[in-house]
C-alpha cells in the first residue's frame, strides 16, 4: 500500500457517502463522549476509543459521533464513556477497557440492553453543582 | 503515570485545546535514541507564577473543579523526563500562548514506550472546536517525514467526530506511517 494523498482520501470519502446513502440507515443518531482528561488517558481512554471505533466499523454503523471531553469529575472510574442512543436512557459507563467498549456497541447501541455492572448513574457531585 | 509517551502528548495537547487555542503545532521528531516533542499553542497562556505552580502536582486552576487540588498533566511529563535522563522546557506568556519542548531518552530502561501515533492523531484532530492543528512528523531512522493539517482534513472529510470519517482518517494516517 502506498501513502494516501488527500485526493485519494476525498475519493474514498465520496465512495463511502454514496454507500451510506444507498443503505437504509434508519438515521439512528448515537453520540458517545469519551473522557480524555489526564485521569481518562492514564486509565486507558485512548484504547477504549480505539475499540469503539473498530467495533462501529465492524458493525457498519453510520450515524455515530464520538466526542472527547476533559475530566468529567469521575477520575475514580475512568475511562468513562457517556452514551446517548435512541431508545436508551443516557448512560455513563465507567472502567471501560477495550473489551467493555466493544460490549457497549454490541449490547447497548445495537442490542438496546444496559450493561448494569459498568453503569455510573451521573457525573460526580462537584460537577453536578456546577451544572445546576 | 501515563502508559505511553503518546498518552502524555495527548494529555498536554488537550490542555492546549482547553486553553482555546486557534492554532496548535506539534513536532514529533524521532531518532534511534530520542523522541523530541515540541507543542506550541496560541491559547490563553500563563503568567510566571502560574507557570511555576503548574509544575506542582497539587495545583490546578480550580476553574473546572472547584474542590480538586491536583493537576497531573505537566508533573507526569516532568517526572518522566527527570527519571529517564530526558529534558523539558516550558515557556508561556499570558494572553499569547504556551510552548513546551520535551526530549525523551528512548535508550533509558524506564522511558515508557512511544505508543500509537495513529490513535494519538485521531484524538488530536477530532476534539470539538475550531482550531488549526499542524502535525510535523519526522522519523530520521526510517527516513519518514510528513505534515498533517487539520483544516485540509476538514475540507476533505467534513465532521471529524463522525466515526465513518474517523475510520477513513485512521486509514489515511496509517498510510503516512508506511516506510518509503
Amino acid at each position: 500500500m502506498a501513502k494516501m494523498t488527500l485526493a485519494q482520501l476525498k475519493a474514498l470519502r465520496d465512495d463511502k457517502k454514496k454507500e451510506i446513502n444507498r443503505r437504509d440507515t434508519d438515521a439512528h443518531d448515537v453520540t458517545i463522549i469519551v473522557g480524555m482528561g489526564t485521569c481518562g488517558i492514564a486509565a486507558g481512554a485512548k484504547d477504549a476509543m480505539s475499540a469503539l471505533i473498530d467495533e462501529i466499523k465492524e458493525h457498519e454503523l453510520d450515524n455515530v459521533t464520538i466526542k472527547q471531553t476533559g475530566c468529567m469529575g469521575l477520575c475514580h472510574s475512568e475511562p468513562t464513556v457517556d452514551i446517548k442512543a435512541p431508545g436508551m436512557p443516557q448512560t455513563i459507563y465507567g472502567n471501560v477497557d477495550g473489551d467493555i467498549a466493544r460490549e457497549i456497541i454490541v449490547k447497548h447501541v445495537i442490542g438496546k440492553e444496559l450493561i448494569s455492572k459498568y453503569v455510573l448513574d451521573r457525573p460526580a457531585s462537584d460537577i453536578m453543582k456546577e451544572q445546576n | 503515570m501515563h502508559y505511553s509517551l503518546c498518552d502524555m502528548v495527548l494529555d498536554l495537547f488537550q490542555n492546549s485545546v482547553e486553553a482555546n487555542s486557534k492554532t496548535i503545532t506539534l513536532d514529533f521528531i524521532q531518532d534511534k535514541s530520542f523522541l523530541e516533542v515540541n507543542l506550541t499553542d496560541d491559547g490563553k497562556g500563563m503568567d510566571e507564577s502560574t507557570l511555576d505552580r503548574v509544575k506542582d502536582p497539587f495545583y490546578t486552576d480550580g476553574i473546572k473543579h472547584k474542590n480538586r487540588r491536583v493537576g497531573l498533566g505537566i508533573p507526569f511529563l516532568i517526572q518522566t523526563t527527570e527519571m529517564t535522563d530526558g529534558s523539558f522546557h516550558l515557556k508561556s506568556v499570558l494572553g499569547e500562548g504556551t510552548a513546551l519542548s520535551a526530549t525523551f531518552n528512548l535508550n533509558h530502561w524506564d522511558t515508557p514506550p512511544i505508543g500509537g501515533i495513529t490513535d494519538l492523531l485521531i484524538s488530536c484532530l477530532s476534539f470539538d472546536g475550531e482550531y488549526e492543528f499542524i502535525f510535523n512528523r519526522e522519523d530520521r531512522e526510517r527516513k519518514l517525514s510528513y505534515t498533517i493539517t487539520r483544516s485540509e482534513l476538514l475540507d476533505v472529510l467534513g465532521d471529524l467526530t463522525l466515526v465513518t470519517n474517523m475510520i477513513l482518517l485512521k486509514e489515511f494516517i496509517e498510510s503516512q506511517e508506511l516506510d518509503n
